[in-house]
């Protein structure tokens, strides 16, 4: 009795010792990842009015904007710019709403989740070089029609990839966005009672599809709308899908800014600055056009639901929006077919469906290549990943242990958390272009660029906002009556942390981290610029080689790039399977 | 007012789950105003048994057996094309509608124009004690006002039928006595046929209709 109590004390004791450490948590977190994007930011705007001390540029002007504006295809790369942006994120969005008005009722719902969950852990450069195989004019869609259906002999004269519109581009952001949108849109489902609500339309005459949309949309677009809006930033900014397959000359703003920042005469700087500053502003007016559409959406919605009219459309409309994200998921799969395939490939001419002679040679001969990349890649990922995991874990305990006091107080306890959401989105509504330069002058005169943490840090800004997303709820939705009876037996704050909760709350951990690695393993322009080029992964490398390498090497670096990821995303998934494969309340 | 609706009827209907059956296969005619009350404990199928006839059965059961309103088989037809209204024990309002609104998304199309609609709406919020309630946010109401304006809901959408399901049980006693009289008065004078599942022997004696206990000689 007299020990129990003793262990109880010190047991408190721990807890106020660590609870006084963990208030620091969300501090130095946000200090992180938003002190870098803040520096960042004043080191791109000031250059872009012409001042860089560093380079003996010491006074302000517009001089670099006249740059800009008189460069030859300024207007065009605008243009294109808001033209893809715009494009994508409005398909993406009515194509996955569709997808969940048309699936929400169905068991098909939970298992298309299942299925498109792995594509997030797709690095989007891997999925665009996989779709550049597939669309070529000597691509293998061209091959499987051809010469049977089409009589081409060689492959035909005409642009697909890099096509002046930017099809392509818009294309292959639909292939990531729309699934994301969908699994954000579902995960929202699960907080209001949509079910019920669907039936009761129903009841009241309305077909499922057009229940979902009146009824349900309404309720959950406030939680997945700033998702949408880290799309729309994403896909007005993105640079290197936008490498890929979009336009050489002009290519879109983002990647004019980075060509300039790269151009060995470093006069290019300030319109290059200029142009990211440009960036920076589009994507603020488009968020605020963005905010103009979901009030005049909402209003229409309004007048439907006031009308009463009862109609088919909606369902014609949600089946249709099903079955082009079907063909999009068809197409992601088949383009990372086609990078396996030319991975194997010893011979493949055109207009041979499947290569006519197969090899490792291609790997091998790439091995002693792949292999440095590939481990930075990896350890990139692993200490990226564990760092934010620490930070968000810390952030999490100390807004847990603090909910009594607040309560108490009679303040909404999670009140803070959704304060801090916006700022948690700020890396990923921002355009990295417009942060990434300014920087990287900051690693310079600190002299840490191109050095491994330099770019572990840069890794973090991005890696854990989407952590803390992925990890919040569940963390938060924790039964704390197994903290408190672990407590209650004599357990330390500290055991109960280890032998407690993270075991009951390992699946998501583990998914969340998968989550994460993904993200880091994916990122390529803020590698390239942290790195200073001299930090080679995957996913820096197989941009390059994009550009003008045999198919084959392409293939295999691809290949590897969206391995890693998925791989990684399936052991998360399996281990806790495995583990708790005696334990039905955890297995699931 | 009380024009009589055709009336609410079931043949041989039994569920089953997993080969097991639920309950006796039922036979059941009920006529306009009337209702028939389905007694039950809780896990006898009851509320299945309205989910069938609704339309909106989970795939899990397997279901014999016809459902008719008048000389329509409902059999098969998804539940927005039975007209059949059902008050649950939550009232469900959408709550991102004002109550007016929620009102107006049950009223067909066909009352046009929208002056027609108010005036309908008004109405119905005034039959049911609530006049002037049309811009208030629903979770500002009372939960036996929000139970009114889910009945005023249901009804304005014009069904042939009318099932509740226990929609008396969450209600505390004093208001459960008042929210009957008043979801009777409403379905008797409309001519409606009326099925109700309920575990509470008081819902089957306001009721006033004849009484099926289920569970009782299930195979």
């Amino acid at each position: 009795m007299g020990q129990a109590h003793d262990a109880l004390s010190d047991g408190l004791r721990e807890a106020f010792r660590t609870a006084s450490l963990l208030r620091w948590a969300p501090a130095i977190t946000l200090a992180a990842f938003l002190l870098p994007i803040a520096a960042g930011l004043a080191g791109t705007l000031l250059p872009a009015m012409g001042w860089l001390p560093a380079l003996g540029a010491n006074s302000f002007s517009l001089a670099a904007w006249y740059t800009l504006f008189q460069a030859p295809g300024f207007v065009s790369a605008w243009q294109l710019t808001l033209f893809t942006g715009l494009l994508s994120t409005l398909l993406s969005l009515l194509l996955a709403l569709g997808v969940v008005a048309f699936l929400h009722q169905r068991p098909a719902a939970r298992r298309l989740g299942e299925w498109m969950a792995p594509m997030l852990a797709m690095p989007h450069s891997a999925l665009a070089i996989g779709f550049a195989f597939l669309i070529l004019p000597s691509g293998w869609l061209a091959r499987a029609v051809s010469p049977t259906l089409t009589g081409w002999e060689l492959p035909p004269d005409v642009s697909t990839v890099g096509h002046p519109s930017g099809w392509p581009l818009v294309a292959a952001l639909l292939l990531k966005e729309v699934p994301y949108l969908v699994l954000m849109t579902l995960g929202a489902l699960n907080q209001i009672n949509a079910a019920a609500q669907v039936a009761v339309a129903r009841s009241l005459g309305y077909g499922p599809a057009q229940a979902w949309f009146l009824v349900v949309l309404p309720q959950v677009y406030r939680q997945i709308r700033l998702p949408v809006c880290a799309v729309l930033a994403f896909s007005l900014s993105v640079v290197d899908v936008a490498l890929i397959l979009g336009p050489g000359n002009p290519p879109t703003l983002a990647v004019l800014a980075v060509r300039w920042f790269a151009d060995p005469d470093t006069r290019w700087v300030f319109p290059a600055a200029a142009a990211a500053t440009l960036l920076l502003l589009t994507v603020s007016g488009s968020l605020l056009l963005w905010r103009g559409l979901e009030v005049l959406a909402r209003q229409w919605l309004r007048r439907r639901t006031r009308q009463g009219v009862r109609s088919a459309h909606s369902a014609v409309a949600a089946g249709l929006a099903t079955a082009l994200a079907a063909a999009l998921l068809g197409a992601a799969a088949t383009s990372m077919l086609a990078l396996a395939l030319w991975s194997l490939a010893l011979q493949w001419r055109w207009p041979a469906f499947l290569p006519s002679a197969w090899t490792w040679d291609n790997w091998w001969r790439q091995a002693s290549s792949l292999a440095p990349p590939a481990v930075t890649t990896l350890a990139l990922g692993a200490v990226s990943t564990l760092l934010a995991l620490v930070l968000v874990l810390a952030c999490l305990e100390n807004e847990v242990q603090r909910r009594p006091s607040a309560r108490a107080e009679g303040r909404d306890p999670s009140a803070a958390g959704r304060r801090a959401l916006w700022l948690l989105y700020v890396p990923l509504l921002l355009p990295q272009v417009a942060f990434l330069f300014g920087l990287q002058v900051l690693l310079v005169r600190i002299g840490a660029d191109g050095s491994f943490w330099a770019v572990v840090w840069v890794h973090l800004v991005f890696v854990l906002p989407y952590l803390f997303l992925s990890l919040a709820d569940p963390w938060r939705a924790f039964d704390q009556r197994y903290a408190r009876t672990a407590l209650s037996l004599g357990a330390s704050r500290w055991r109960v942390f280890w032998r407690v909760k993270l075991p009951i709350l390992l699946r998501p951990v583990l998914l969340s981290c998968a989550v994460a690695f993904a993200v880091s393993v994916g990122l390529y322009l803020p590698t390239l610029f942290a790195g200073a080029g001299r930090v080679a992964t995957l996913t820096t490398e197989a941009v390059t080689l994009s550009s003008g390498a045999d198919r084959r090497v392409i293939a295999t670096w691809a290949i590897l790039q969206a391995a890693f990821p998925l791989l990684v995303y399936a052991l998360a998934a399996a281990l806790p399977r495995w583990l708790y494969r005696h334990r039905q309340g955890l297995a699931r | 007012m009380a024009q009589m609706h055709p009336d609410l009827q079931l043949d041989d209907v039994q569920l089953s789950v997993g080969g097991r059956a639920l309950f006796a296969p039922l036979h059941a005619r009920v006529p306009g105003g009337q209702c028939l009350t389905v007694m039950g404990a809780s896990g006898c199928g009851k509320s299945s048994l309205l989910a069938f006839v609704a339309g909106t059965l989970d795939p899990a059961f397997a279901a014999q057996g016809s459902v008719r309103v008048g000389e329509t088989v409902l059999d098969g037809l998804p539940p927005e094309r039975r007209r059949i209204g059902i008050l649950f024990q939550d009232d469900l309002l959408f709550p991102h509608l004002s109550v007016g609104d929620n009102l107006a998304f049950a009223l067909p199309a066909a009352v046009r124009p929208a002056a027609l609609r108010h005036q309908q709406i008004d109405a119905a919020l005034a039959s049911a004690g609530l006049a002037g309630f049309a811009p208030r946010d629903p979770a500002t109401l009372s939960g036996g006002q929000r139970a009114r304006v889910a009945l005023m809901r249901t009804l304005l959408a014009q069904p042939l039928a009318l099932l509740l399901d226990e929609p008396f049980s969450k209600l505390d006693t004093a208001l459960r006595a008042d929210f009957r009289r008043f979801v009777f008065e409403h379905a008797r004078s409309r001519g409606l046929p009326v099925l109700l599942v309920s575990h509470d022997e008081a819902d089957a004696v306001a009721a006033g209709g004849p009484v099926i206990e289920l569970g009782v000689g299930a195979a």
